[in-house]
C-alpha cells in the first residue's frame, strides 16, 4: 500500500515539476495533459484508498517514509497516517481538484501564463495531500506552509494587478499569524508530550491533561494555539481579512483552494486533533463562539456585496463558521461532513460563477447581470443546485449536514450553546437571503447590461460545463447517502475521538435519527426550514418583486449598511494599528535607536571622543624642546610631591 | 590524506598569491584560474567530508607542529562535526562568489579574486584551528582582505563602512587575544585543548566570557554591536557581501561553540540569560527596522541580524533546559537541547546559503540598473520572469518557508527554546510574521506589479552563469530543507560531546 499513497502524492508533484520547468515550451495541450494526468492518477488511487480503508474497512496505516531530522530520540519523519478521515480528506481534494484542472483548460485558455498555473494547481494539490496524509506535526506544518504559499502565488498569480498581488501579500501574512499560533502550539507539544507522533502523542495526552504551564492548563493552552492556526487557515474571524481579497485570484483556485480544500485546513486539523481537544471545554466553547461569530457576521455581509465572487467569498467564510462551530460541540464527523458536502456544492458554486464571469466577458458585478437564466442553461441548473445545496434545501447535500450541525448544538451542554443555537438558526436565514439574492439577480429578471452584451452570452465551453454537471451530482446526493454512515457507521469512527460523556451532541442526535427520508420529511416541520423558506421570500421580494424596496431599505438603515460595507473596519483596524503601526515602530527603532543613539552616540560618538582627546594632547606636542623640558620638570615634581606625601611619616612628620 | 587539512588552509592562499602574480591585466587567465582552483578546493572539502568520520565527537584530521617553541604555539589543526559544515559552506561560497563576480568586476580583477581566495584559506583555518593563537592569527588575518573587497571595489561610502568594520571587529578580538594570554600565564599552553581543561574561579570565567562575548557578538553581530553590518554590506561589492553574510558572521557563531562554552562553561551559563535577551531584541527589533529599509541590501543586512538571532538563542537556551542537580549529573530534556544547539548550526549553514543567495539577486539587479533602491524597481516579473523565479524561492527560504532551510533551524530553535522559557519562543515566533512581512513586502514592490518604466521592460533575464548559480543555491537551499538529517549527522556527536563540556564544572578547586 505504502507505494501507492506515494504515487498520490508523487503524481502531482511531477506533474508540476515537469510542467512548471518546461513552461510554455511544451504547448498548452502537453502542458494541461501532464498535470492532469498527475491529478488523475491520484483521484483513481484516492477512491481506491478510500474503498480499501472504509468499504474494505483495512488497518489504520502509519508507517514512516523517510527520517527527516534525528535528534537524539527524537525522531522527526515524513510519513503516512492513512485512516477513514484521509481517506476522505484524500478524494474530497483530488476529486475537486480534478475537475479544476478540467475546467481551467476552458476558463484560463487565454492566458499566456497557462502552464504556469497547472503548475501551481498540481504543487497545491501534492501540498494538500502531504498535509491530509500526514502522520506527524512537523509534516503537517510544511503542507500548511505550503498551500499557503501555493495561495500566495496563485492569488497574485495576474501580477499586473495591484489589488491581486496586494491580496496575497495580505493573505500570506494575515495566515502567518495564524501559523506563529501554531508553532507555538507545536513547540509545546514537543515539549510536553516529546514527540510530533500524532498516534504516540493521542496516547499521552491523558498524561498531559492536568499539566499547566504558567498557570494554565497546558492542553487549553496547546488547543487554543492550534486552534489559532486554524483560524488563520479557515479563516475565522477575526483572522478572515484575508479569504475576500484572495478572491483577486482566477476564478478556478477561488474555487479549489479558497472555499473547497485549503481553507477546510483548518477544520480536518481539529478533527484530527479531536482526542486532544476533547480534553478542554475551554478551547472547545471557544471554538464554538467564534465558529457562531463568522457564521452570522460574515453572511451579514454576504447580503451587501455586490461582485458576484465576494458573495460567494463570504458565504465560504459563513460556512467555515458554521464548520467550526461543529468542531466546537464536538461534532466533529459532523463537521467533516459539512467540510465534504461544502466542498462540493461551493466548488460547483464557484465554477458556474466563474462560467458566468467568462460569459459575461470579465464582468463580476451582480448590478450588471440578470435575465440570463435561459442563455446559459447549465450553468443555470449548475447554480440553482450549488444553491439550494447551500441554503440547506431538504434532500439535498447541504441540508443534511448543515442540519445536523443545528442539531448538534442544540445538544450541547457547553456554555452559551443556547445562544449558539440560535445564531446558527438565524443563520439559515441569512444564508438563504444572500445567496439566492445573488441567484436572482444574476439569472432572474430583467437583463440589466448593454444589449449587444446580453446577445453576445452564451454558454461556455465543455471544459467548463462538464465539471458543472459533475460536480453537480454529489452536490445534491452525497448527503442523502453518506449522513448514515457518518453519524453511525464506520466512516469516522477510527479517526475521532469523542468524550461522549461530558460532549453527548453527537449520541444524542444518534437517538433522533431514524432514516434519511424521515429526516428530510421531519425537516419540513422544523424552524430552520421556515428560516430559510422565509430569506428565499424576502431574497425573491427585494431582487424580483419589488426591487426599489431594497433602496428603500438602504437608505432607511443607512448606518447599518455602512457598518456592513466597510465590513466592520477590520480592514480599517489592521492598516491603521497593524500596517502603518509597524511601519512607524520601525522608522522610530531605525533612526532613533540604531542611527541616532547607537551609531552617532556609542561608535561615532566614542570615534569623536578619541578625536577629541587626541586634539587636546595634540597641544602639548609643540616640538618645542624648552616645552617639553618644562613638562618634564613639573612631572617631577608631581611625582615627587606623590612620594612625599604617599610617605608623609618619613618625610613630612620629621620636620615638625 | 593526512595533509588534507593543511592542504585546504594553503592552497587557497598560495593560489591568491599566484593570482596576484598574474598581474591585473591577464583578466581572463586571472578568472579561469580562480574558478578551477576554487572548484579543486571545493572538490577536496568534500573529499574532507566523504571521509569524515561522524560517529567520533574526537577531533579529526589532526595535524600538530611547532610553532613557535619559546611560547608553545603550534600549528595545531583539526575538526569535528562542527567545523565540518562550516567548512563545506566556506568552499561552496567562494566558488560561488567568484563565478558570480565573472563580468561584474572590471576594475583589479587579480587583486579581487585573490583577495576571496586568500580569505577561503584564512577562513578554514580559522574552522579548523586548535590552538588559540593560530585561531587569533587566522581570525584577524581574515579582517585584511574584507577590508580590502570593501575599500576597493566597495560603493561611494566604501572608507568610512571598511573603516567602520574594521574597528569594530577589531576592537571585539583584542579582548580575546588578552584571555588567551591570561589563560596562557596560569598553564603555559595556548593550546585548546588545555583552555578546555583549565580550571578557572568564575570571576575569572566572567571575565573572560565578556571578552569572549564582545569579540563573538561584534561578529555575529548581536544587539547592539550590529550597526556596523548594514553599512559594510551597503557598499560591499556583492561578492564582498556574499562572503561576508555566508561566511563571516559565522565566525562569531562558531567562536561560541568552540572557546565560550568548553573554555568558561560556569560563566556562560550565569550570563546565559542575558545573550538570551539581547538575541530575542535582535530577532524582533531588527525584524521591525529591516520591515522599512529603503535600501535592499540594508534591508538583507538587517534581516540577516535578525536571522542570526536564532544561533544565539539557540546556544544559550541550552542552560535553561539542562541543569546539573546535586550528584553532577546533567537533567533536563536533552532532545530539547539537542534541537537547539543543532538548530543553530542548521541555522548558520542556512543562513550562509540563504543570505547568498539573496545579496546576489540584488547583486543581478544591480550589475542591470546601478540602484539597490527598492522604489527603482517595480514589475521585474514582466521582463525577467527566470529571475524572479529564482527570487521568490529565496525570498520564501528567507521567510522561513517549510521545505527550504531556512524553516529547519528556526523550527529547531523555536521548538528548543519554548523548553527554556515559553515567552523566549513567543518572541522568536514573531520572526513567522515579520519575516514574512519585511520579505514580501520587498518582493512585492520589487518583483510583482505593472512595468514601472523602460528601465524595467527592456531588462534582460538572468544568462547561463547566472541560472546557473542562482541553480546551486536554489539547490542546496531545497535538499536542507527537505532532508536536513544528512547535517544533522554529522554535527550530533560532536554537539552531544559539547554539551557534556558546557555541563563541567570547571571552577577552581
Amino acid at each position: 500500500m505504502i507505494e501507492i499513497y506515494i504515487t498520490i502524492v508523487l503524481a502531482p508533484l511531477f506533474g508540476s515539476i515537469i510542467v512548471g520547468l518546461t513552461g510554455n515550451k511544451l504547448g498548452r495541450n502537453l502542458s494541461h495533459n501532464i498535470a492532469i494526468l498527475g491529478v488523475v492518477i491520484s483521484t483513481v488511487l484516492s477512491f481506491y484508498v478510500f474503498n480499501h480503508h472504509i468499504i474494505e474497512e483495512a488497518q489504520i496505516f502509519n508507517e514512516n517514509i523517510y527520517t527527516w531530522a534525528q535528534i537524539g530520540n527524537l525522531n522527526i519523519s515524513i510519513g503516512f497516517l492513512i485512516d477513514n478521515l484521509s481517506a476522505v480528506m484524500l478524494v474530497i481534494v483530488s476529486f475537486v481538484s480534478l475537475m479544476v484542472h478540467i475546467y481551467t483548460i476552458g476558463y484560463m485558455r487565454e492566458d499566456p501564463e497557462y502552464a504556469k498555473f497547472f503548475s501551481y494547481i498540481s504543487l497545491f494539490t501534492f501540498a494538500m495531500f502531504m498535509l491530509v496524509m500526514s502522520n506527524n506535526f512537523m509534516q503537517l506544518f510544511f503542507g500548511w506552509e505550503a498551500v499557503g504559499l501555493v495561495s500566495y502565488l496563485l492569488i497574485g498569480f495576474w501580477y499586473k494587478k495591484k489589488s491581486a498581488i496586494a491580496a496575497s501579500l495580505k493573505a500570506f501574512i494575515v495566515n502567518r499569524v495564524g501559523d506563529f499560533g501554531m508553532l507555538l502550539g507545536l513547540a509545546l507539544i514537543l515539549m510536553f508530550f516529546g514527540t510530533l507522533d500524532y498516534i504516540e502523542i493521542f496516547a499521552l495526552s491523558n498524561n498531559v491533561n492536568n499539566q499547566t504551564i504558567m498557570g494554565v492548563s497546558v492542553i487549553t493552552l496547546i488547543c487554543l494555539f492550534l486552534f489559532a492556526g486554524a483560524m488563520g487557515k479557515s479563516a475565522q474571524v477575526p483572522l478572515h481579512v484575508w479569504l475576500p481579497g484572495s478572491m483577486e485570484g482566477p476564478t478556478p483556485i477561488s474555487a479549489l483552494i479558497h472555499a473547497a480544500t485549503m481553507v477546510t485546513a483548518g477544520i480536518f486539523m481539529v478533527s484530527r486533533m479531536s482526542p486532544i481537544f476533547e480534553l478542554s471545554n475551554v478551547a472547545l466553547t471557544f471554538i464554538m463562539i467564534i465558529g457562531a461569530v463568522t457564521a452570522l457576521s460574515m453572511g451579514l455581509l454576504g447580503i451587501v456585496q455586490n461582485d458576484i465572487k465576494r458573495v460567494v467569498a463570504y458565504s465560504t467564510l459563513s460556512q467555515l463558521g458554521y464548520m467550526t462551530v461543529a468542531l466546537g460541540v464536538s461534532a466533529y464527523s459532523v463537521a467533516i461532513m459539512h467540510l465534504m458536502t461544502h466542498a462540493f456544492f461551493k466548488s460547483l458554486l464557484f465554477l458556474a460563477a466563474g462560467s458566468v464571469i467568462v460569459a459575461m466577458h470579465h464582468q463580476q458585478n451582480i448590478h450588471n447581470m440578470g435575465g440570463i437564466r435561459n442563455k446559459m442553461p447549465i450553468t443555470y441548473s449548475a447554480s440553482l443546485i450549488g444553491t439550494l445545496a447551500l441554503i440547506g434545501f431538504p434532500g439535498f447535500s447541504g441540508f443534511f449536514s448543515k442540519e445536523l450541525i443545528i442539531e448538534a448544538v442544540h445538544y450541547s451542554n457547553l456554555p452559551f450553546a443556547n445562544i449558539v443555537y440560535y445564531v446558527v438558526i438565524f443563520g439559515v436565514f441569512i444564508t438563504a437571503l444572500y445567496s439566492l439574492r445573488m441567484f436572482f439577480l444574476v439569472f432572474h429578471g430583467k437583463p440589466r447590461m448593454k444589449m449587444k452584451t446580453f446577445n453576445s452570452i452564451k454558454e461556455t465551453s465543455y471544459y467548463i460545463t462538464i465539471p458543472l454537471i459533475i460536480l453537480s451530482i454529489p452536490s445534491i446526493f452525497i448527503g442523502y447517502f453518506t449522513v448514515e454512515k457518518i453519524l453511525f457507521g464506520n466512516w469516522l469512527d477510527n479517526s475521532i475521538t469523542i468524550n461522549s460523556q461530558i460532549h453527548g451532541s453527537i449520541e444524542q442526535l444518534k437517538k433522533y435519527f431514524h432514516s434519511e427520508l424521515k429526516f428530510i420529511i421531519h425537516a419540513f416541520m422544523t424552524v430552520p426550514f421556515w428560516m430559510m423558506l422565509s430569506g428565499a421570500f424576502c431574497a425573491w421580494w427585494f431582487t424580483i418583486y419589488k426591487p426599489n424596496w431594497a433602496t428603500f431599505l438602504k437608505q432607511k438603515l443607512r448606518r447599518t449598511n455602512y457598518i456592513l460595507e466597510s465590513l466592520y473596519g477590520f480592514d480599517r483596524l489592521n492598516n491603521i494599528v497593524f500596517v502603518k503601526g509597524s511601519k512607524k515602530l520601525g522608522n522610530i527603532l531605525w533612526k532613533v535607536s540604531d542611527i541616532k543613539i547607537i551609531d552617532n552616540i556609542f561608535v561615532n560618538g566614542s570615534a569623536k571622543l578619541i578625536r577629541f582627546i587626541g586634539s587636546i594632547i595634540r597641544k602639548a606636542q609643540t616640538g618645542y624642546i624648552y616645552h617639553y623640558a618644562f613638562s618634564m620638570i613639573i612631572g617631577l615634581i608631581i611625582i615627587l610631591m606623590w612620594v612625599i606625601f604617599m610617605n608623609y611619616k618619613t618625610f613630612i612628620l620629621p620636620i615638625f | 590524506m593526512d595533509y588534507l587539512l593543511s592542504l585546504l588552509i594553503w592552497l587557497p592562499i598560495l593560489a591568491g598569491i599566484t593570482v596576484i602574480t598574474f598581474g591585473n591585466n591577464r583578466v581572463y587567465i586571472v578568472k579561469w584560474f580562480s574558478l578551477i582552483l576554487s572548484i579543486i578546493i571545493l572538490l577536496l572539502s568534500i573529499q574532507l567530508w566523504l571521509n569524515f568520520d561522524s560517529s567520533t565527537s574526537l577531533m579529526q584530521f589532526v595535524e600538530n607542529y611547532v610553532w613557535i617553541e619559546k611560547f608553545n604555539i603550534n600549528y595545531h589543526i583539526g575538526i569535528d562535526g562542527i567545523s565540518m559544515p562550516l567548512i563545506i559552506l566556506t568552499t561552496i561560497s567562494i566558488f560561488i562568489t567568484i563565478l558570480a563576480s565573472w563580468d561584474n568586476i572590471k576594475n583589479k580583477v587579480a587583486y579581487y579574486m585573490a583577495a576571496f581566495l586568500i580569505m577561503e584559506g584564512l577562513i578554514i583555518g580559522l574552522f579548523s584551528a586548535l590552538d588559540t593563537i593560530l585561531f587569533y592569527v587566522f581570525w584577524e588575518a581574515s579582517l585584511i582582505p574584507m577590508l580590502i573587497i570593501i575599500g576597493i571595489w566597495g560603493g561611494a561610502n566604501r572608507v568610512y563602512a571598511s573603516i567602520k568594520f574594521f574597528l569594530y571587529t577589531f576592537f571585539g578580538s583584542v579582548f580575546m587575544l588578552i584571555s588567551f594570554i591570561y589563560m596562557y600565564n596560569k598553564i603555559g599552553s595556548f593550546a585548546l585543548q588545555d583552555f578546555n581543561e583549565l580550571p578557572l574561579s568564575i570571576i575569572e570565567q566572567s571575565w573572560i566570557f565578556w571578552a569572549f562575548l564582545l569579540a563573538f557578538a561584534v561578529k555575529v553581530p548581536m544587539f547592539p554591536v550590529h550597526t556596523w553590518l548594514p553599512d559594510a554590506h551597503v557598499e560591499a561589492p556583492t561578492g564582498g557581501s556574499v562572503i561576508l553574510a555566508a561566511i563571516m558572521l559565522k565566525m562569531g557563531g562558531y567562536g561560541f561553540f568552540r572557546l565560550s562554552l568548553p573554555i568558561v562553561p560556569d560563566a556562560t551559563m550565569k550570563f546565559a540569560t542575558f545573550v538570551i535577551v539581547l538575541s530575542l531584541i535582535a530577532i524582533v527589533y531588527i525584524g521591525f527596522i529591516a520591515l522599512v529599509q529603503k535600501d535592499m541590501k540594508k534591508l538583507i543586512a538587517y534581516s540577516s541580524i535578525s536571522h542570526m538571532g536564532f544561533v544565539t538563542l539557540g546556544i544559550f537556551s541550552l542552560f535553561s533546559i539542562l541543569q546539573i542537580n546535586a550528584d553532577n549529573n546533567i537533567i533536563g530534556n536533552f532532545e530539547g537541547a539537542y534541537l537547539g544547539m543543532e538548530g543553530a548550526m542548521i541555522q548558520m549553514i542556512s543562513h550562509g546559503f540563504i543570505s547568498a543567495a539573496m545579496f546576489l539577486v540584488v547583486g543581478v539587479l544591480y550589475d542591470r540598473l546601478h540602484s539597490r533602491e527598492i522604489k527603482t524597481y517595480g514589475g521585474i516579473i514582466n521582463s525577467m520572469p527566470k529571475f524572479t523565479g529564482f527570487a521568490i524561492l529565496f525570498a520564501m527560504a528567507n521567510a522561513g518557508l517549510p521545505g527550504t532551510s531556512g524553516f529547519v533551524g528556526e523550527f529547531m530553535v523555536i521548538l528548543s527554546s519554548i523548553q527554556a522559557n515559553f515567552w523566549y519562543a513567543f518572541f522568536a515566533a514573531m520572526t513567522l510574521i515579520i519575516g514574512a512581512a519585511y520579505t514580501l513586502w520587498m518582493v512585492k514592490r520589487v518583483f510583482w506589479g505593472p512595468v514601472k518604466n523602460n528601465n524595467i521592460k527592456n531588462l534582460k533575464d538572468i544568462n547561463n552563469r547566472e541560472f546557473f548559480i542562482l541553480a546551486i543555491l536554489a539547490l542546496i537551499i531545497l535538499i536542507i530543507g527537505i532532508y536536513p538529517q544528512f547535517i544533522i549527522e554529522i554535527m550530533h556527536v560532536s554537539i552531544v560531546n559539547l554539551i557534556e563540556q558546557a555541563f563541567t564544572n570547571k571552577l577552581a578547586i
